[in-house]
């Protein structure tokens, strides 16, 4: 047993450590760090440079552009990226639709998409979820019929991630509607801009336009746009999935976001020192930190023993937790601000522009717990696949 | 990083797993820990001749020259099974002081019997009305010629009932804490036994001038104090991990075997939900439990590190015992059936060593001193 880094991977950690903190722009990190929003600009930009340097998309087939770099190698890739407040290569693209053509597109697909996905010169979004199909995705009714050389696509799409910013959706549809549930589905790619193709915002609870609704009405698709095989598109949204939860911890931000709260809480007078010097707020900042630390090493031991390709089961705690933690963080610089949470918006006026943010932030990461499998959901795995209940 | 254990750990681990097992099935237990000695001398016999009492002392001690990890493994395997036999109390706490403070002539003297099992130990440290860390002892020791004379009464004293000997803490003429050695029937030195909750036992120490032999060179001990309170507490989260496993495999098991409203309760969502919110604080208290003895293991006697661990192993174990019993319903608080002694044995060690409370001050007291929490 030894918790500690190989000198080999402290000697990486500190080149990464080095690059995000000098070749990534400081305004872009400190929009992250302070919970700004970012520009589609900031996003390209950042996700440009880390390519140019191959650190955009490690985890692809070294071919495409990855690395293969080992668990921890990834791992450290990640939370330095987090650490430095860098915005993560546009996960649509890196995480999710790049691997899959990897994986599963023909030579053809591969060569026409991944150079163009690894650079953020297309932007994705993930057309899965419907109106009705949410955690219980394979529900879905998004059809498509072949006509000639096109696929016909009918339907409504929900809760698609920044698609005001996207050039092409990769999506589910119902290929086979006679087929049991998950067997009709087959997975699309297709420009956003395609006639048929409307896209419409959904205003969240913190006033930004995070998310929109898709309609397709007769959308007319190339068939050579198709990925893999038809009526296999259960398999790649599964093996999509798997990808996306692993990043979804988060343990290197929340340890930012309490930083940045411990910043504060020292500026802020309250009885008879600042808020940090009084006990009960530093309890409460001691028992976030230590659940953290609980849970970053509950994700290195998933790291560590993943080397043989099996899932650790503990892995199915590291959504839940840390989505969890990152809603506590929010919650707590909610917190520190207090009554100068109020104002929204608003310049020249005392209360500051973090405490001004720090309630519809609070209110956006009430998502964290929904999405990606909420937590209902991964109690239902955990319940199922490792106490067999 | 590597958090597995070596094969020769994995084998130690089976060892003690398979003793323990064959000694105690539940029924069995409840018998043992009804005697007057609360535990079975003849288990202990075994674990000596596998040489499990000698693990954590250098071989030129008597001992094996294992560590940390290795008495992690056998304490995980106690708490697995509840087993009564006081590991910790008379052999891990008061040996590591001897072989940490201790002449080579005294280490010569005590250790290589206690390794054998043929002495006990304990250590005499708490006084009443305080609680950990016990830094202001009230208990005096007093040089009376080249005769070091104690005074001051000791309590709670874990297993201090059926200890030979004893060490025990006081304050030093010229300040700082000294640790003696002191039999068990000297002069001037009353036992009082008690049960504990958790089907333990102890003893309250109360000295009258009682004789008693310096530890070591006679320094200021309070380091070495800490040190294997230290390792002490990664011991105590080891063992709780072993009783949560076991808990949560019980309660597992129970879900899918008992039938209500004609099903078995593991139909019902809510329990499940509920079955899997522990098996996160499980899998969390696992983790810091890791940490807590992997820090040790590096020889680090980090105050902050095993308050990290206790703290998280705490919450896990108060969520996960009052868990168990609750999805038990009645069975789960009847002395017959075994959840309830687990909950027992979780919720006494979260009251030794520090609760809570103090090691979440431990962390508090340091919040201000950095910007991003890190190991």
């Amino acid at each position: 047993m030894k918790l500690a880094l190989s000198p080999d991977e402290v000697t990486f950690r500190d080149e990464l450590r080095e690059f995000y903190r000098t070749k990534i722009p400081a305004e872009i990190r400190d929009r992250v760090k302070y919970g700004l929003e970012l520009s589609r600009d900031d996003i390209v930009t950042t996700h440009r440079i880390l390519n140019e340097n191959h650190l955009a998309v490690p985890k692809w087939p070294v071919q495409w552009g990855g690395r293969d770099f080992t668990p921890m190698q990834l791992h450290i890739w990640e939370d330095e990226m987090q650490l430095a407040s860098v915005p993560e290569p546009l996960t649509f693209n890196a995480q999710m639709i790049g691997p899959v053509i990897a994986q599963f597109g023909s030579e053809e697909l591969k060569a026409r998409f991944l150079p163009p996905t690894a650079n953020l010169d297309i932007w994705w979004c993930q057309g899965f979820s419907e109106p009705d199909a949410g955690s219980d995705l394979a529900s879905l009714r998004t059809t498509a019929v072949r006509d000639g050389d096109s696929y016909i696509v009918n339907g409504q799409k929900i809760w698609t991630t920044l698609a005001q910013y996207a050039d092409w959706i990769f999506c589910l549809v119902r290929t086979d509607p006679n087929a049991k549930k998950q067997a009709g589905i087959s997975m699309l790619l297709f420009d956003v801009k395609t006639p048929g193709v409307t896209i419409r915002p959904i205003k969240l609870i913190d006033g930004h336009h995070e998310v929109n609704e898709v309609f397709f009405e007769n959308v007319r698709v190339p068939a050579d746009q198709l990925v893999g095989e038809e009526n296999m598109g259960w398999t790649y949204a599964k093996f999509l999935l798997g990808n996306e939860r692993t990043g979804i911890t988060g343990v290197g931000r929340t340890k930012v976001k309490l930083g940045v709260a411990k910043e504060h809480a020292a500026q802020i007078r309250s009885g008879r020192g600042t808020l940090l010097e009084d006990p009960v707020f530093a309890a409460r900042v001691a028992e976030i930190e230590n659940e953290l630390l609980a849970l970053e090493l509950t994700l290195m031991r998933v790291i560590s023993n993943s080397t043989d390709g099996k899932p650790n089961p503990a892995s199915s705690v590291l959504k839940l937790r840390g989505s969890e933690l990152q809603q506590a963080a929010t919650e707590l610089l909610l917190d520190i601000a207090g009554p100068d949470a109020l104002p929204v918006n608003t310049g020249d006026i005392a209360s500051p522009g973090w405490a001004q943010r720090s309630g519809p932030a609070y209110l956006n990461y009430r998502k964290t717990t929904i999405y990606g499998g909420s937590s209902e959901v991964q109690r239902t795995i955990i319940a199922s696949t490792i106490l067999g209940l | 990083m590597d958090f597995e254990l070596t094969d020769e750990q994995v084998m130690l681990r089976d060892t003690v797993r398979d003793l323990l097992g064959r000694a105690y099935d539940p029924e069995t237990r409840l018998k043992v820990i009804d005697t007057d000695l609360g535990w079975n001398r003849d288990v202990w016999r075994q674990l000596a001749e596998l040489g499990v009492l000698g693990l954590a002392f250098d071989e030129e001690d008597g001992g094996v020259g294992a560590g940390p990890v290795e008495t992690m493994v056998v304490m995980e395997e106690i708490g697995r099974r509840n087993a009564p036999e006081p590991y910790l109390d008379a052999v891990l706490v008061p040996g590591g002081l001897v072989a940490r403070v201790g002449t080579a002539e005294q280490r010569q003297r005590v250790l290589p019997a206690l390794a054998g099992g043929e002495t006990l130990l304990a250590f005499a440290h708490d006084e009443p009305g305080t609680r950990w860390p016990a830094t202001e002892l009230a208990t005096t020791a007093v040089l009376a010629g080249d005769t070091y004379r104690l005074t001051g009464v000791k309590n709670p004293v874990p297993h201090g009932d059926c200890a030979d000997q004893l060490v025990v803490s006081a304050a030093l003429p010229g300040g700082g804490v000294g640790l003696f050695l002191i039999a068990a029937d000297a002069e001037g030195l009353t036992r009082t036994p008690f049960r504990t909750f958790d089907g333990r036992r102890g003893a309250q120490l109360d000295f009258a001038s009682a004789a008693a032999e310096l530890l070591g060179d006679g320094g200021d001990a309070r380091a070495a104090v800490t040190a294997v309170e230290v390792a002490a507490q990664a011991s105590l989260c080891a063992e709780s991990l072993g009783a949560m496993e076991e808990a949560m495999r019980l309660t597992t098991d129970y879900l899918k075997t008992r039938k209500q409203f004609g099903v078995t309760l593991s139909k019902f969502q809510t329990l499940t939900q509920r079955a899997a919110n522990m098996y996160v604080s499980l899998e969390l208290a696992r983790s810091m439990s890791l940490y807590a003895t992997a820090a040790v293991a590096d020889g680090s006697a980090d105050q902050v590190a095993a308050s990290r661990a206790r703290l998280q192993v705490g919450r896990s174990a108060r969520h996960i015992g009052q868990e168990s019993i609750q999805m038990h319903g009645g069975i789960g608080i009847t002395t017959e059936y075994p959840v309830s002694h687990y909950v027992a044995r979780l919720t006494a060690i979260a009251r030794t060593l520090g609760s809570d409370l103090e090691h979440l001050r431990v962390l508090t007291d340091r919040v201000g001193e950095y910007n991003l929490v890190e190991f």
